[in-house]
């Protein structure tokens, strides 16, 4: 039976606010968090690694500070979770990967470090697929994550943990990633708020790379302002990572703004395709004939080259995994075998072969083969050219509209085991997503919908830096459908 | 399937580039799954890319450089994680 205490629904902001009014103990609603997670986790496993002791001790530190009238920061006492590949000093972090089963960073992320600045609480770190490559968490070395609205359903990927975590309310807010649709995958999965943000705009010092160019680590949360929050505290430059764009944090709290009217949306009839399942198709729709309603104006649209993302996306995304992935060797960190008299290539590939899994192995190699001289032009230098393509047309269409709307996945939630014998297959499942990554502009998945008690939801694009439009649509949609959506944990 | 894109000696040589140890079952599957990955990235092969530059990056960057300033960071956290050691020295395989 669904029994929630009050506390663990509350939005980011209003504990914040709580919390500075000492109208809620920090310590009493970390634990509260805890005690949450002893009753959810053996069920649903979206963490890896608790972090009780610590959170206590920051709690009680914050509880102290407000009590002497102190100042604190902007996520004072909320509870964050956070994926396995985003680096947490002094915690193992380990990819869902036996290769870094052992693995304790020296130092923090620059998300890490800007959280715990504003007195975020880190309550643990969640689990995914094996170096952030699956669409299910199925792929995690150390065991599936589930579903939290049904039992026998995968949560979506690879930041399955991560959703999962505050489906359940295990967690407030939690950090993801975004390779190809790894946060907006089990967003939608598990009917929570996931948002992609524009390439460059949060800093990746401190993710463990798996495709460099098109990462980006992403706020989930049940609500769209939560969402919100999290991003004006983890965005803005920063010097260590390279890629990282000259600007300052967001202020996407500023536009949690009802208000939809004149907004142009563009609706891609190549993402409707024949693999999408009609309930979700209608569901999408819907959601769109409601924000027409209120003020919006959404108009079908083409874009040819949609139809070549997925393809594009992999090719790429394996190159440069394989190239990622080639400095685990288990020699500085990682996973070593027991000392034979082995030569360096054999010492490596045995090491290799016992810590990755069949998924990374395979986009290892494949991405191995689309680099390799003879193929190099057929396939990964024609992925970056199709790439070209695809940002040229979302450009011009983005003359049009103001943003694109699509469904998040094509399929609901699917079963356990449903697809781990189809590795094309699973991959079909980002076919929606991709194009937000190839493009490196923001996309944000928001729930429209349930199906039998399974979420469905919807998705947004943006031109780049344009976060603030798909809050504030996302948000005009979220107060319009007031979804009373309920996890079955 | 019909004129495969990849063979088994394809697979054996790209394991043995990207250095991971694989069975002859392995193999089998590896051929089979990426035979059937490779025939739908062929895709693109219909998609005229004449004169089109490749997007190797979404944001223009040109040599984003720092001070250089060298930053503690602590040697001994560092040397913890080391799988296996000899004496302050990583112990590596031989290279012959």
């Amino acid at each position: 039976m669904f029994h929630m205490p009050g506390i663990l629904e509350l939005p980011a902001s209003e504990i914040v606010r709580r919390v500075k009014l000492q109208e809620i103990s920090v310590e009493e609603y970390i634990g509260e968090c805890f005690e949450r997670i002893r009753t959810v986790d053996p069920k649903i496993h979206a963490f890896l690694t608790l972090t009780e002791d610590d959170a206590m001790v920051r709690a009680r530190e914050i509880d102290i500070r407000t009590r002497r009238g102190e100042k604190v920061g902007s996520l004072a006492g909320v509870a964050v979770a956070v994926k396995d590949n985003i680096c947490t000093m002094g915690v193992r972090t380990t990819c869902a990967s036996k290769m870094l089963e052992r693995f304790v960073p020296t130092y923090d992320a620059t998300v890490i470090e800007r959280l715990k600045a504003q007195d975020a609480v880190i309550v643990g770190k969640t689990n995914m697929d094996e170096f952030a490559m699956g669409s299910s968490t199925e792929q995690s070395a150390f065991g599936p994550t589930i579903n939290p609205y049904d039992l026998e359903r995968v949560p979506g990927g690879s930041s399955g943990g991560s959703a999962a975590s505050v489906a359940s309310f295990e967690a407030t807010v939690s950090l993801g990633s975004d390779t190809g649709g790894s946060a907006r995958c089990p967003a939608s999965f598990c009917g929570v708020v996931g948002l992609k943000p524009t390439y460059g705009l949060v800093s990746r010092y401190g993710l463990i790379a798996f495709a460099n160019s098109l990462e980006q680590i992403s706020p989930i949360g049940r609500r769209v302002a939560d969402v919100a929050t999290v991003m004006d505290c983890i965005s803005g430059h920063d010097s260590r990572d390279s890629t990282s764009v000259k600007t300052g944090p967001t202020s996407l709290r500023s536009h949690l703004i009802e208000d939809v009217s004149g907004i142009r949306v563009g609706v891609p009839k190549e993402l409707f395709g024949e693999g999408t399942d009609e309930v979700v198709s209608k569901s999408v729709w819907d959601a769109l004939k409601r924000l027409e309603g209120l003020g919006a104006t959404c108009e079908e649209v083409s874009l040819k080259s949609l139809k070549y993302a997925l393809a594009s996306y992999y090719i790429i995304s394996m190159s440069e995994a394989s190239s990622n992935l080639a400095r685990y060797d288990g020699l500085r960190y990682g996973f070593r075998l027991e000392d034979e008299d082995w030569d360096w290539s054999e010492a490596f590939s045995r090491n290799r072969r016992e810590g990755f899994g069949p998924e990374v192995k395979r986009r290892i190699m494949l991405g191995t083969y689309a680099l390799s001289a003879g193929y190099y032009n057929q396939y990964y230098l024609k992925a970056q050219k199709v790439r070209t393509l695809i940002r040229q047309e979302l450009s011009r269409v983005f003359k049009v509209f103001n943003i694109l709307a699509s469904p998040t996945m094509p399929i609901l939630p699917f079963k356990l085991g449903e697809k781990l014998r189809d590795p094309l297959e699973m991959y079909m499942c980002d076919f929606d997503t991709v194009t937000a990554n190839l493009a490196g502009i923001p996309a944000i998945s928001i729930p429209c919908s349930t199906y039998r008690g399974l979420p469905i939801g919807i998705q947004f694009m943006a031109p780049p830096f344009r976060e603030d439009l798909l809050i504030r649509v996302s948000y005009t949609l979220e107060k319009s459908l007031r979804l009373d959506l309920r996890p079955a944990v | 399937m019909s004129g495969r894109i990849i063979t088994s000696e394809e697979v054996r040589r790209l394991a043995w580039l990207s250095k991971i140890k694989i069975s002859k079952n392995e193999e089998r599957r590896y051929l089979e799954e990426m035979g059937e990955i490779l025939e739908y990235f062929k895709m693109l092969d219909e998609v005229d890319t004449e004169g089109v530059e490749p997007t190797y990056h979404v944001i223009e960057l040109v040599n984003v450089t720092r001070e250089d300033v060298a930053q503690q960071t602590s040697s001994n956290s560092l040397l913890e994680i080391v799988p296996v050691m000899k004496g302050r020295y990583v112990k590596a395989p031989r290279i012959i």
